[in-house]
């Protein structure tokens, strides 16, 4: 192969910093919240593929198949519990949802 | 040609990224992640993990950005106020981000040059494709993980239903256990000296 493992390691490093980044800068819209952390699983993903491509070993592909599980799940989860807050505030900031607080 | 299509897709992705987080409407949000998804997918065909490339367009583009999709345009949100505290976050945000990416791409070219991948051993060429390999490795190695696996969607699946269901007042439902208790006594009623063509009364 002509590009080596730390190009693509930088390009996941990249994508994981720019998810962070976006949970800092969007503090309020936890939908580009939810969204930051897809891209922060799919930056995980890309590691996990790069060391199982370049050690011939199947098992990092395997474990990538689960984060991606657990990122629908979380993804379907999120929406969920967004849309039912939505529903009862009426808005979905969520700098102050402390509603539970009681 | 392959770092061709490397640069491209690793440069798309991280602008499609950005956009992601940076762009105004939501929807562009989310239409942007679909684009660093299908990159991203690229890049795995580069890597020669064909079947997960195809599992991330299936999954995320399929379902998760479509899902997401659904939701913005579901909530009728006012999006500008939520961006209120961009700007004042921005520099503190930049900073951190700027320092955590230069790290992880120090400790990530460290272990790439000198970790566990500096000596790779020489491909085994065993003739199978990516996805035999996958379906060897986890339905053997890996079968309890991945009941556990569908197991976490189940629960994720069930955990969403209870969420969104909502049993409005007033809207007539059926009742399964009154419809099978339902006896003649209760069913019907027998109404006698009905004249000819006039009816009966409610």
């Amino acid at each position: 192969m002509s590009v080596g493992l730390p190009a693509y390691l930088t390009v996941a490093a990249i994508l994981f910093t720019i998810g962070v980044f976006g949970i800092f800068v969007n503090r309020r819209n936890v939908i580009v919240i939810m969204m930051a952390i897809e891209l922060i699983l799919l930056a995980v993903n890309i590691n996990l593929v790069a060391f199982s491509s370049y050690l011939h070993e199947v098992t990092g592909q395997v474990f990538a198949m689960f984060v991606l599980t657990v990122a629908a799940a979380e993804a379907a989860v999120g929406l969920a519990i967004l849309v039912t807050f939505f529903r009862n505030r009426g808005d979905i900031a969520v700098d102050n949802a402390n509603m539970m607080k009681g | 040609m392959e770092a061709i299509a490397f640069y491209v897709l690793a440069v798309v992705s991280v602008v499609a990224a950005l956009m992601v987080v940076v762009s105004r409407n939501p929807v562009h949000s989310v239409l942007f992640l679909i684009l660093t998804f299908f990159t991203a997918a690229g890049l795995f065909v580069l890597l020669g993990a064909e079947f997960l490339a195809m599992l991330v367009v299936v999954v995320y583009v399929g379902a998760v950005a479509v899902l997401f999709l659904f939701v913005v345009m579901m909530l009728d949100v006012d999006f500008a106020s939520l961006r209120e505290g961009f700007v004042r976050y921005l520099p503190i945000g930049g900073i951190a981000a700027l320092v955590l990416a230069v790290e992880m791409i120090l400790v990530s070219t460290a272990v790439a040059e000198r970790g566990a991948a500096s000596h790779v051993h020489a491909v085994v060429a065993t003739g199978l494709s990516n996805t035999e390999t996958i379906g060897w490795v986890l339905y053997t190695n890996y079968a309890y993980y991945f009941e556990a696996a569908g197991m976490v969607l189940l629960v994720a699946m069930i955990g969403a239903i209870v969420l969104t269901l909502r049993h409005k007042p007033g809207i007539k439902r059926q009742n399964i256990a009154a419809q099978t208790a339902r006896t003649p006594a209760t069913g019907m009623a027998i109404i006698k000296g009905v004249k000819i063509g006039e009816g009966i009364a409610e």
